[in-house]
């Protein structure tokens, strides 16, 4: 070591990071050996701020939501019932401002349900698929599609959906395409992955003993999957579901692409309509903070915030099943 | 003379004293608000750093409701909107100073099958309105009529039904927020009506339509003859300073009202025979 000189080349090479590393290297030696007992303290501390923050974060935004989504009802004086039972919403009227939500309500839960009942049964034959079927094969295939679909946003697919979707739908089934439909369709491919990847967890993790004890039996394997495997994975297969259910409510910019965003209650699947994700983000930007429209817009966060903490119940519901 | 801006909101303001040159500006700006102006002052701040590589100007887009609230709370130095902000809820308009850039003229867009070039303002509010509701009644074809409108608080929303419906609510429809997409739903669909700014009718892909004879022209709009244009109004709170003023300048020099605005489909202010104020009331300048 005392014979390494310095000369341009070797500091151009990088040598003069390695010195340093060096002597940084004896530092830490020299300091590691001082209290075994401070690095634990240190460590502990670290992950206890890790939750801390989280939680907090968690509990801020849910005050914040709560303190400016009830504002249009104690400041502004909008009648809670008629937030959300009334189908006008017209607050632009300034001789009878309207805000009744009940069709944005309507149109979050529809699309949500609806597309549950499309990509459940796919993700969940995805998933016995990829572990009963075709363990090897199948899955080197389908995993990494599935993957794929998390990974393009959401964007992407709205913007997929105005193009192809819309017109589609418009010359083949009718009406004006901008429909329930489409933003079924869109959404059910969107939470396919969440319903997928869940679902194939909860079936890969299911004791081998069971598939034996089935076949020793002289069950057939679709007798297996039908009367053993799906009835012992249901919890969490319902869970997956409504974690994608969660997913598709929150969802704003490809349904709001998609579904028209008309203010009234839909009639029919080909009906455009609006669900609280659109109505916000298309009318946030517009209003003036303060506002009785822009506090309207907080109080639909709100009904937003509430029903994924019913969603979550829903969940911790479903595990605490499983464990029985 | 050129660049004088007659301006109601009583901004005086001395032009002539230099168009850019001179000292050279310093300092860091930020702009918000109106998606619609976003593309222009985002050009024009282009040119103005070329000009004055000193300073830094960032332009951002959110809506004229986020503009106005922010420059309102100081949070941005200049807040764009496209309606007045006496007309917003909650903006201490008398703190702010409107300085009027640009005017756009904005008329309803059919899609080219619908087969009319002119309509009646009466015939429009009934279009709107939902009391007509196939294009035959109005000497169109036989085509069932499909709105699509604005959001609810949307400037052009505003602009629109103040000036083309005479104040009239529109009946429910299709709702998007973006001109383009507005301007691809008419293109797709038969029977469809909307309403765009005259910078989206650049091709035939849609149908710009005549209100009472009077084509939806830059020339008409600046004369007084078409009803429905708008200010495109920078607030700063309080009289501007330092960069701010210098690029308020900038905006109203012979390079952006006479080349940029032109390039961007907006009309100058400053060739505008005729002003208005919030209330709407239309006075010749």
């Amino acid at each position: 070591m005392s014979e390494y000189t310095f000369t341009p080349y070797n500091v151009i090479r990088g040598d003069w990071c390695i010195m340093e590393k060096m002597v940084s290297a004896k530092d830490r030696l020299l300091k590691s050996g001082n209290n075994r007992m401070d690095g634990e303290l240190r460590g502990k501390i670290l992950v206890i701020l890790c939750a801390v923050i989280m939680i907090s974060a968690t509990i801020a935004i849910t005050i914040f939501l709560g303190t400016k989504g009830l504002q249009s009802f104690i400041k502004n004086g909008v009648s809670l019932i008629e937030f959300i039972t009334s189908t006008n919403w017209n607050p632009t009227n300034q001789a009878k401002p309207e805000y009744g939500t009940l069709p944005f309500i309507f149109g979050s839960f529809a699309v949500t349900f609806l597309s549950a009942l499309v990509a459940a049964p796919l993700g969940i034959g995805g998933a016995i698929f990829m572990t009963e079927i075709a363990p090897s094969w199948g899955r080197n295939i389908l995993q990494p599609v599935i993957e794929l679909l998390v990974g393009i946003p959401s964007v992407v697919y709205g913007f997929i959906g105005l193009s192809v979707l819309v017109p589609f739908i418009r010359e083949n089934v009718g009406g004006l395409g901008f429909s329930l439909l489409s933003g079924t369709i869109v959404l059910s491919v969107m939470i396919l992955p969440t319903v997928t990847t869940i679902a194939t967890d909860s079936m890969s993790s299911l004791p081998k003993t069971l598939r034996e004890g089935s076949y020793a039996l002289g069950a057939t394997r679709w007798q297996t999957i039908r009367k053993v495997l799906i009835p012992a994975a249901l919890p969490t297969l319902l869970t997956a579901i409504v974690l994608g259910m969660a997913r598709a409510f929150g969802e704003a910019l490809a349904v709001q692409m998609v579904i028209g965003n008309v203010k009234d209650l839909p009639s029919s699947l080909l009906d455009a309509s609006a669900t609280l994700t659109t109505i916000i983000t298309l009318n946030m930007g517009h209003t003036t903070y303060g506002s009785v429209e822009n506090n309207t817009l907080w109080s639909m966060g709100l009904i937003l915030l509430v029903m994924s903490f019913a969603f979550i119940l829903l969940i911790r519901y479903l595990s605490s099943r499983r464990k029985m | 003379m050129m660049f004088v801006t007659a301006c109601g909101g009583g901004t005086s303001k001395d032009n002539t004293k230099s168009n850019n040159g001179g000292k050279e500006v310093s300092g860091s700006l930020v702009v918000s608000g109106s998606s619609a102006m976003q593309p222009l002052v985002a050009a024009a701040a282009e040119e103005f750093m070329a000009n004055n590589p000193k300073a830094d100007i960032q332009v951002n887009a959110g809506g004229s409701g986020t503009g106005l609230s922010q420059v309102a709370e100081g949070s941005v130095q200049i807040g764009n909107s496209d309606v007045f902000a006496e007309e917003k809820e909650g903006i201490p308009a008398n703190q702010l100073v409107d300085h009027k850039v640009a005017v756009v003229g904005i008329t309803a867009a059919v899609n080219p099958k619908v087969g009319i070039k002119d309509i009646s303002k009466d015939n429009l509010i009934k279009v709107f309105t939902g009391k007509i509701t196939n294009w035959k009644d109005v000497g169109g074809k036989d085509q069932k009529i499909v709105l699509v409108n604005r959001p609810d608080a949307s400037g052009t929303r505003a602009v629109f039904n103040k000036f083309g419906l005479n104040g009239a609510t529109p009946a429910e429809g299709i709702t998007e927020d973006s001109s383009n997409t507005v301007k691809k739903i008419v293109n797709e669909t038969d029977g469809a009506v909307g309403y765009l700014a005259f910078s989206y009718f650049t091709d035939e892909k849609v149908t710009p339509l005549s209100i009472d004879g009077v084509e939806p022209t830059d020339e008409n709009v600046q004369s007084g003859k078409f009803p429905i244009w708008a200010y495109e109004h920078s607030y700063t709170k309080g009289e501007p300073s330092g960069a701010a003023k210098a690029f308020l300048d900038y905006l109203m020099s012979d390079n952006v009202q006479n080349k940029l605005l032109k390039q961007q489909g907006y009309l100058p202010v400053t060739k505008m025979t005729v002003q208005r104020d919030a209330k709407g009331n239309q006075t010749k300048k």
